[in-house]
């Protein structure tokens, strides 16, 4: 006999006969009826008519019946909020039953049932179990705050129930506080600013004491609790690790997983000279491993954790390269995350190992697999230099198999190759070749179409190869349009004798025929250059291209410190901070690593965030195609080409009539002298003097912007203004400013007596504000000020004061007392004072946290009539400590990506368009991106202030 | 937390749902179908998919998808493991996890389920534990429960659930007292074209099933524990007693559990107890292929292998093959394209051999992918790693109990590259 009876129906209609069923006297076929009903719920059908005769069989000793009840009325009490009141009083009579799992199912159950109403009754007998003698109970009733809470928040707070479950935290019983600490924290989620789990070193130690004897999932709820706690130094850290490392040998990976996090962050605080920072980094990896060894899904969830662990501290699985190798039957999830984890954890030292097993990868039957395997193989190329030379050849064993999509991916990575390594892999271009006509796919065709380009001069029939390109031009995606564009115009700067008709034939194609603004504007500017100087432009065109740098989608710095507090969450699994998706973003407290504040001062300088390009280089460097840079250049669609947007600015623009003059003055009025004479001059005749601009190395000046122009010490001082009239203070003045030099800030004042008395004894205190200025320095006034005289004091200021949120933010409260009385005045201090001078963004972290910092926070200002051009804007702001980080143009509107930091450490990211009004102002339009939105008006502020004065 | 579980057989249909606050419309799994629908196999759909409201994270074992919908921030592995302990407690509850079976004690899971999380926290996940709420459905009791009206509800507050040792309940009595414990070792390995190592590691575990009278307290001590550098123990092993003596000392659940799991790697140098020999060619111009493998022994200490068998998934163009086994079966299913191959025992004298020719589509071109062989065997007696047991004492119980230890050595994902 099953349950599955419980599922036929009979011909009168199941409801009407369970009905009679459910009022029969008989106890059995109550309880067989209940479990018809219950059977129907669990598929999803409606039995909610029978609520009254459900709740009607409640009453009964019969534990089994009480227990299906329960579950239906669990169920359906929110749809029968008028009749599930019919079931408190039994609950209330539960509640004092003798048998400790009555009374914990009563208090269970009355929880889950969300109804306003049952609420205010669930109360006391909430409180009576709360107090429990029984653990059960207790552990039970801790988990009923947290439900309640979720339906009512305010009457839990009103009837202290959060404060009776912070007691719980001391219960004896381990399972109560591993409960409590769950329901905590869950509440805690939804007010992050309610520091509910206050943590201090005896909470923590009974939270340690109790996580050895809980349940497995108590343990997971203890140690996420342990995650959030900042130890005060590193000999605390270090003990709460030691207590912690046990868990690591746990048979429940979530609990080990769990352990890691812990350890990982306060790790962070141990000085590296420490033995046991040896000794932990050992212990962390065969629990690592181990996780590998679970079922797939457990594994998935753990190598999106490794890959977070190998970025930040590479040294823990150096040596296990082995387990990430793929196993053929592995699913394709869990196969491309290793994919990923090898190649970060790819060096000299096994780079035979894993080229041999990339090489095998590349002959599965997976495509998305091989894509990827083939990918990875152009990414050890280019980040293990020594094996260059043995992936190029392994590439051209994968080209050689001629399957299609492994040669279309060969052809891109092999493209990346010629970047970070010019001039050295030539010799292949004849075999990638050969397989031009199978290219189908527009990332390959373009990568293709670059290599003739770059390498056109090598290639004889390059010409030809590109006007077999040229046919199906407007049928190409855009990405392959623009680089072929490109490559006619390499090309016919390269042998301009045998190419005018086909680069004639694309500029005309790309300007006239093409509605895409994008490859309009790339040819136009091809075409003013090659008809205004043809010696810059091939300086422009054929410039010098920066390398490429060797790893391309590191995680950003801070937002890896930031993942890292996330380890075992699905921020992690996504590597998004929790804010960026976590539902309505209820005020997610961004975590962050502990500061490493070793009692024993270590002089080491903090650990920097792994591989990426040394410092040194950085300037020419750019990521592969496909990566930040371009997608905020919008130089996506291929690979970057030297600098359109500074040719723009150096070449004297002609009136309008391009498309009439455009041909002609290129190639009409004299078509013998162009190929021979002009074009051909060595890069080192004289630049015509109307290239104004230095035309260096293309991309690399375009970044370095700030270099040419001379930095200014000091940022803008505002005239100084009446902050306390004389009337007021009886007959003090003071008036003021703020100014910023040379990265201290100071505030300059001029006291002037009024009155008719004598003053001394000055002294100046500041309230908390905002981002805690306060004096560095009492206030000197060395003599007394006499009636009528005036001083000038300049007081220094420093911003490590307390800090509290003001209203506006740069409101600044301040005292000055004297002989006479105190007087409190406040101002507006305007924001770029507090602009530091490292305030210059590297730009793959700018344009990585762009992309991280959601839209949300971006805000719009518009900034009209500003007297000054795009250079001089950028230099004026410059003084300011607002540093421009690149530069383009769009449309003839310069377009300036600016940063700066506070000094409280905030970045604002700043992307000012500069549209040409009237001839003499222009309108400037400002979107600011920054993690702390609130500060964006008044970097606005700030922003106009500094431009219009 | 955990908010709500539906359980989605292999053709999509919901066929249970449970929830463990608010109601979560099944509507939300249509994400899920999308995704199932993406990925080409089973095996595939990702196991945590987000939906604008919720996250799905689900499991897929016994042909059923266990998809556990959550809608805040919570450990992933949390829910999965979690999710596994659910199908783990349902297969020893009613002996399989299937459609079928799980409908037909629909009421009891759904008691189950309700007993193991409470408001999405776990509450009661040990199986000795949940049996003592809720006890299993067994044809006799079915009966008994009958005639006389009595529940298979323990109305009882499980003794264990509070207690230090909440895996192991009171008054346990037994009159003959055993304890059996199998030292299980699984190699994954993967095996290159020349028969070189490329990976090796070994999973080991030790599962132990003790039926022991009262409170008795264990020790068990190997000979070489250096080679457990990296285990997990089960919750009732003390750990401070390993880290300083090596020695596990526990007082065991009840019944059948799993003591510790245990990791060798590569680096301990695994020792592989079997080759291949493969030749398997296909040309470029003619539609037939050669097919050719020899299975040996190889570093067994004097153990004898069996069990073996070989399976190998052969590329698209495959037709048909036409073989012939020195011993055992074989048969290939000529849709999935997979061979497989039921070799049996290896006898060392005469190594088993498959030989033959492959025939391709006519007119399709080499194929691309070279197959790869998997091979499970069994050996006997034997734990490839070198582990062994010293001895196992009691204390604390007077009585004298049976002791038993039993070593075997398997396959796990063995495979071999041609």
């Amino acid at each position: 006999m099953t349950d599955s009876k419980y599922f036929t129906t009979t011909k009168k209609g199941e409801i009407f006969e369970l009905k009679a069923e459910l009022n029969s006297d008989k106890k059995e076929k109550k309880k067989e009826a209940v479990k018809k009903v219950i059977a129907s719920m669990t598929v999803g059908k409606d039995v909610s008519a029978l609520f009254p005769d459900v709740v009607n069989c409640m009453q009964t000793d019969n534990l089994e019946l009480k227990k299906l009840v329960y579950l239906y009325l669990m169920n359906y009490a929110k749809s029968q909020p008028d009749m599930a009141i019919m079931a408190v009083n039994t609950f209330v009579k539960d509640c004092e039953d003798p048998n400790p799992l009555i009374r914990a199912l009563a208090v269970r159950t009355m929880g889950c049932i969300r109804v306003d109403k049952i609420t205010e009754y669930l109360c006391e007998p909430l409180r009576k179990c709360l107090k429990d003698e029984d653990p059960y109970v207790r552990k039970t009733a801790a988990v009923c705050v947290a439900k309640l809470h979720d339906i009512n928040a305010q009457l839990v707070e009103d009837q202290g129930f959060l404060d009776t479950l912070k007691d719980l935290i001391s219960d004896s019983n381990p399972m109560v506080v591993a409960n409590a600490v769950a329901a905590l924290s869950e509440i805690a989620e939804s007010h992050p600013s309610s520091n509910l789990l206050d943590l201090n070193p005896q909470s923590i130690n009974k939270l340690l004491t109790a996580l050895n004897e809980c349940t497995e999932w108590g343990q997971i709820f203890i140690l996420d609790c342990l995650a959030n706690y900042t130890p005060k130094d590193d000999r605390e850290a270090q003990s709460i690790c030691e207590r912690v490392t046990p868990r690591l040998s746990h048979a429940n990976s979530a609990v080990v997983l769990s352990a890691v996090k812990v350890l990982m962050k306060f790790m962070e605080m141990l000085s590296k000279d420490l033995d046991y920072y040896g000794t932990l980094l050992k212990k962390l990896a065969p629990p690592l491993v181990t996780l590998l060894s679970a079922e797939p899904e457990l594994q998935y969830v753990a190598l999106r954790n490794i890959n977070l662990i190998v970025q930040k501290r590479p040294e823990i699985l150096k040596h296990e390269m082995k387990v990430f190798f793929v196993k053929y039957n592995d699913p394709i999830y869990v196969k491309l995350e290793k994919l990923d984890i090898m190649i970060r954890l790819a060096s000299q030292a096994n780079i035979a190992q894993v080229l041999a097993e990339l090489k095998e990868y590349a002959t599965e039957v997976d495509v998305d697999f091989v894509r990827k395997a083939v990918r990875a193989i152009g990414r050890c190329a280019i980040k293990v230099e020594q094996s260059a030379e043995r992936c190029v050849s392994t590439l051209l064993d994968l080209i050689q198999t001629k399957v299609n999509y492994v040669v279309q991916e060969a052809i891109v990575v092999i493209k990346d190759i010629f970047r970070k390594y010019p001039n050295k892999y030539e010799s292949v271009i004849a075999t990638l070749c050969e397989n031009l006509d199978s290219l189908d796919e527009p990332e390959a065709r373009a990568a293709m179409i670059w290599i003739v380009g770059e390498y056109a001069e090598r290639i004889d029939n390059a010409d030809e190869l590109l006007e077999s390109f040229l046919e199906g031009f407007h049928d190409e995606s855009t990405q392959v349009q623009l680089q072929l564009l490109t490559a006619i115009v390499k090309l016919f700067l390269k042998k301009p004798t045998e190419t005018q008709e086909l680069v004639q034939q694309v500029l005309s194609l790309a300007t006239q025929d093409s509605d895409n603004p994008d490859l309009r504007d790339r040819g136009y500017i091809y075409w003013r250059l090659l008809s205004t100087d043809p010696v810059a432009a091939k300086e422009v065109v054929l410039a010098e291209k920066p390398l490429i740098s060797e790893e391309t989608d590191l995680i950003e710095p801070t937002l890896l410190d930031e993942l890292i507090c996330y380890i075992g969450t699905l921020a992690s699994v996504y590597h998004k901070p929790p804010s960026a998706f976590v539902e309505g973003g209820r005020g997610v407290v961004h975590k962050s690593l502990p500061p490493r504040t070793a009692s024993s001062e270590s002089t080491e300088s903090p650990e920097t965030a792994p591989a990426g390009a040394p410092p040194g280089e950085q300037l020419d460097v750019i990521p592969t195609q496909g990566d930040l840079l371009g997608d905020l250049l919008n130089l996506d669609l291929g690979p970057p080409v030297s600098g359109p947007p500074l040719a723009t600015s150096s070449v004297q623009m002609g009136a309008v009539d391009l498309l009439g003059s455009g041909l002609d003055s290129l190639m009409g009025d004299e078509p013998e002298g162009i190929g021979a004479s002009n074009f051909v001059s060595p890069p080192a005749a004289a630049v015509p003097a109307n290239l104004g601009a230095p035309m260096g190395s293309g991309l690399s000046d375009l970044f370095d912007l700030t270099s040419g122009v001379g930095t200014l010490s000091g940022s803008y001082v505002a005239p100084k203004a009446v902050w306390l009239p004389a009337m007021k203070a009886k007959g003090l003045e003071i008036s003021g400013t703020f100014t910023r030099q040379v990265g201290s800030i100071s505030m300059d004042l001029q006291l002037t007596n009024k009155a008719l008395q004598v003053m001394t004894d000055f002294a100046i205190q500041f309230n908390r504000n905002s981002f805690g200025l306060a004096p560095a320095a009492p206030l000197q006034v060395h003599a007394p000020l006499s009636p009528n005289q005036t001083v000038e004091i300049s007081l220094p200021l420093n911003t490590v004061g307390s800090v509290m949120k003001m209203e506006p933010l740069n409101n600044l409260q301040v005292a000055v007392k004297n002989n006479i009385d105190v007087f409190y005045f406040s101002t507006l201090y305007p924001l770029h004072i507090l602009f530091v001078e490292d305030g210059k963004m590297d730009r793959q972290m700018f344009l990585a946290t762009w992309k991280d910092i959601p839209n949300e926070n971006e805000a719009q200002f518009q900034i009209r009539d500003c007297p000054l051009n795009a250079e001089a804007v950028s230099s004026r702001l410059q003084s300011s400590n607002i540093f421009t980080i690149a530069k383009r143009n769009v449309e003839g509107q310069d377009m300036l990506y600016q940063s700066l930091k506070l000094t409280n450490g905030i970045w604002v990211l700043a992307e000012l368009r500069i549209q040409p009004g009237n001839p003499s102002f222009m309108d400037l339009e400002l979107s600011l991106k920054c993690r702390a939105p609130e500060v964006s008006q008044h970097v606005y502020q700030a922003y106009e202030t500094i431009l219009k004065n | 937390m955990i908010h709500s579980l539906f359980l989605i057989n292999s053709a999509g249909d919901i066929f249970l749902e449970k929830h463990w606050k608010s109601v979560v419309s099944r509507s939300v799994c249509d994400y899920f179908f999308e995704a199932q629908e993406r990925a080409t196999e089973a095996e595939n759909v990702p196991p945590v998919i987000s939906t604008p409201h919720h996250y799905l994270l689900s499991v897929y074992r016994h042909k059923i998808f266990f998809v556990a919908v959550i809608q805040t921030e919570v450990p992933p592995l949390f829910v999965i493991e979690f999710l596994h302990r659910v199908v783990d407690t349902f297969q020893d509850y009613f002996g399989v996890c299937s459609e079928p079976v799980l409908k037909d004690n629909v009421v009891v899971v759904y008691e189950v389920l309700e007993e193991m999380l409470d408001n999405g926290f776990p509450l009661a996940t040990e199986s000795n534990i949940l049996k003592e709420l809720i006890k299993p459905p067994t044809i006799l009791r079915t009966v008994v429960n009958t005639i006389t009206g009595s529940t298979n509800v323990g109305d009882q507050l499980p003794t264990g659930q509070l207690s230090v040792v909440p895996w192991r309940r009171t008054g346990v009595k037994y009159t003959n007292n055993e304890a059996y414990f199998d030292v299980i070792e699984e190699i994954d390995a993967i095996i290159d074209k020349s028969g070189s190592t490329v990976t090796a590691e070994i999973q080991g575990v030790i599962d132990a099933c003790v039926k022991l009278t009262g409170m008795p307290d264990l020790t068990l001590s190997f000979m070489n524990p250096r080679l457990l550098d990296d285990v997990s123990f089960h919750p009732c092993v003390r750990f401070k007693r390993w880290e300083s003596e090596r020695i596990l000392s526990f007082i065991p659940p009840d019944g059948n559990f799993r003591l510790l799991s245990y990791h060798v790697s590569a680096q301990n140098l695994v020792a592989i107890p079997v080759y291949v020999k493969h030749n398997i060619s296909f040309r470029d111009s003619s539609s037939l292929g050669r097919f050719e493998i020899t299975v040996g022994p190889k570093q067994t200490m004097g153990k004898s292998i069996e069990g073996v068998t070989v399976s190998s998934q052969m590329p698209r163009g495959v037709l048909s093959m036409n073989l012939t086994p020195s011993q055992g079966t074989h048969t290939f299913d000529p849709v999935t394209k997979m061979l497989s191959w039921d070799v049996g025992k290896i006898n060392p004298q005469k190594l088993p051999s498959l030989k033959g020719t492959v025939s391709l589509q006519a007119g399709a071109s080499k194929p691309d992918e070279n197959p790869t062989i998997n091979l499970q065997f069994k050996i006997q007696q034997l734990a490839i790693s070198g582990l062994k047991v010293n001895r196992l004492d009691m204390y604390g119980e007077k009585y004298k109990p049976f002791k038993g230890i039993k070593y075997m050595t398997k396959a796990g994902k063995f495979q071999v590259r041609t």
